[in-house]
């Protein structure tokens, strides 16, 4: 059943072009229909997991000769983010794409976006993942310039640069680990590994990783390109760049690598940490000056990426889940965010915080939604940011990291002051020459943020059975480590 | 080892090309001849002193073989990297068109 997650979405992108020959708006249909499923087999994957790990072996061959796709707990949590976002961020394409023309090439691209982020999650082969980052990559880029304006183009070239550089150095690491263990496989050159260790080769390696995947997550010294290429996507984009893109070719591969590969060291554990603090503090302080409403959320997108490798990099069982939740949480909140600033660009067609105010009136479903996703971001009870954050400061402190506990405390109450100051200039205060004229966006843009809302508030309720049934398995998978290997190989 | 070094050289000419070079045209360039350093030297790992083709045949013998699957997965890489040039001149001939240079210096409407 695994290779579904890839063929529904690839062989939905070749049918966008002929569907939308025959008749206009087919193409929407097809794509919406298309994450529909996906998003239900995500969520049915949930249970496939009773029996442990699942294996597909690619036209039968056996690792080390073939590919595998491999769904573990990891897996199943990224399916969940990939494809909700996804879906509702079709939703909401619905009616905000009235904005540009040639509709069907945006749904192609989106399909090859979705089929590029569900292989990169279900890829068990080294190779075949960077194949699908790629996808995703370039996807990612083409949807950046889709505008087509000077900013767009201008941001998208500067993503595209960085990008491919990034894409770059994973490759040149895939290769240095090619060449000791002459496998691609991920299991088996963790279990090659354990047998003929190569030290230097693997820092080597582990640098060139972390310097290739902390360019496609935007952590601090690597994250000029996100305040840019974020905020020129269309909206929709914005929600699938910043809430999904970053985490799955980013945080996911990196964790993935780290921990089931290479081997969560010391050393891993304070370069994660290092960049998660630094990430979280730079990224708090420049968010709170930003007058940009996009630009703004593209900022705290760093801060909040900060929060979650912070938390990974701890290495405690309480780290890994807190850090997890956060990147569940964050996909849920930070979508929702740039689905709001999308539907302001949308009615008023500005984003720029000055010009914006007294919207809550004008426009009460937006307004609504938006402070939940504040407060969320925020982490106020008993919205769904505060138990991530909560474990997150527990987890520091537990682990004796009393700098870290305390910046995350601090980065906290900066990024409530920065939405306060959004809920304050864009929604709350008065200003005459808007609020007349200004009209609420139409139903499908509704429906996609009142349900991720609604999720925010869901999550924060019933935090404690979401951990038990999704994030525990997955933390569980980064816990054990190396003994990936044995589940996929099937040896013990 | 004269060859990886050589290899590395030229990793090093791409990313010189791309950082100091002002002139977007030249920075696809330098991206590019850094592609084609890491797909030289996926190619130097499979390569083997006067090896012989992969292929199985009674002429040869089992023994001194090239190490196929690194040409393989390059052949791969190159169309990737051919796609991503192309997205690359695509968005720079789109850029020459709004900005009328292609000097980034004078292309810097994003900033903060």
């Amino acid at each position: 059943m695994l290779p579904i997650f890839v063929i529904i979405p690839l062989g939905c992108a070749f049918l966008i072009p002929l569907a939308s020959k025959i008749r206009q708006g087919l193409g929407r249909i097809l794509a919406t229909f298309a994450a529909a499923l996906l998003l239900f087999f995500s969520l049915k994957s949930i249970f496939w997991l009773n029996a442990g790990a699942k294996v597909y072996y690619l036209g039968g061959w056996r690792p080390p000769f073939g590919i595998c796709m491999v769904l573990d707990g990891l897996a199943v949590l990224m399916l969940l983010v990939v494809n909700l976002v996804g879906f509702l961020a079709l939703v909401y394409s619905w009616d905000y794409l009235k904005r540009y023309t040639s509709d069907n090439l945006y749904y192609t691209l989106f399909s090859l976006l979705l089929a590029g982020l569900n292989g990169v999650v279900i890829s068990g082969d080294l190779f075949n993942l960077f194949v699908f980052l790629e996808i995703t990559s370039i996807a990612s880029y083409a949807l950046v310039t889709f505008g087509t304006e000077a900013e767009e183009l201008e941001a998208s070239f500067k993503y595209l640069v960085l990008g491919s550089v990034a894409s770059t150095l994973i490759l040149l690491a895939i290769g240095f680990l090619f060449g000791h263990v002459s496998t691609l496989n991920m299991a088996d050159i963790a279990d090659t590994l354990r047998y003929s260790p190569a030290k230097y080769l693997l820092n080597f390696s582990l640098a060139l990783f972390i310097m290739g995947f902390g360019l496609k997550t935007a952590l601090v010294p690597f994250h000029a390109w996100l305040p840019d290429a974020h905020p020129a996507a269309p909206a929709p984009i914005s929600a699938m760049l910043s809430g999904v893109v970053i985490k799955t070719i980013g945080v996911y591969a990196l964790v993935r690598v780290v921990f089931n590969i290479i081997g969560f060291t010391q050393l891993a554990s304070s370069i994660f940490i290092g960049l998660g603090i630094i990430s979280m503090v730079a990224g708090a302080l420049l968010t709170v000056g930003q007058w940009d409403f996009k630009r703004l959320l593209a900022y705290s997108s760093v801060t909040q990426i900060g929060y979650v490798i912070f938390a990974i990099g701890l290495g405690t069982p309480l780290g890994i889940v807190g850090g997890l939740l956060h990147l569940f949480n964050h996909s849920l909140f930070k979508s929702l965010l740039f689905f709001n600033s999308g539907s302001v660009e949308f009615s008023v067609g500005s984003r720029d915080l000055h010009k914006l105010g007294g919207l809550a009136n004008s426009m009460p479903v937006t307004s609504a939604t938006s402070l939940v996703a504040s407060l969320s971001i925020s982490g106020i009870p008993p919205f769904c940011g505060f138990w991530s954050k909560l474990i997150i400061i527990i987890a520091a402190f537990q682990a004796n990291h009393i700098i870290g506990g305390v910046v995350c405390i601090v980065v906290s109450m900066v990024t409530l002051a920065a939405f306060l100051k959004v809920q304050k200039y864009a929604f709350i205060r008065k200003i005459e020459t808007l609020a007349s004229a200004v009209k609420e966006v139409p139903i499908s843009m509704k429906i996609s943020m009142l349900i991720l809302a609604i999720l925010c508030i869901g999550v924060g309720l019933f935090f404690n059975s979401f951990i038990s049934t999704v994030i525990q398995p997955a933390a569980q998978v980064l816990l054990e480590g190396l003994n990936y290997t044995a589940k996929v190989l099937g040896k013990g | 080892m004269t060859i990886y070094i050589l290899c590395l050289v030229l990793f090093a000419i791409g990313i010189y090309c791309l950082i100091v070079k002002r002139n977007l045209v030249k920075k696809i360039i330098g991206l590019g001849i850094m592609e084609y350093a890491v797909n030289l030297f996926f190619i130097l790992l499979g390569y083997r002193h006067n090896g012989n083709a992969p292929i199985l045949d009674k002429q040869f013998g089992v023994g001194n073989f090239v190490d196929p699957l690194p040409q393989a997965l390059i052949l791969t890489s190159i169309v990737i990297g051919l796609g991503v040039t192309a997205l690359m001149v695509a968005i720079a001939v789109r850029i020459y068109e709004k900005y009328n240079t292609f000097d980034i210096d004078e292309i810097r409407r994003l900033k903060g």
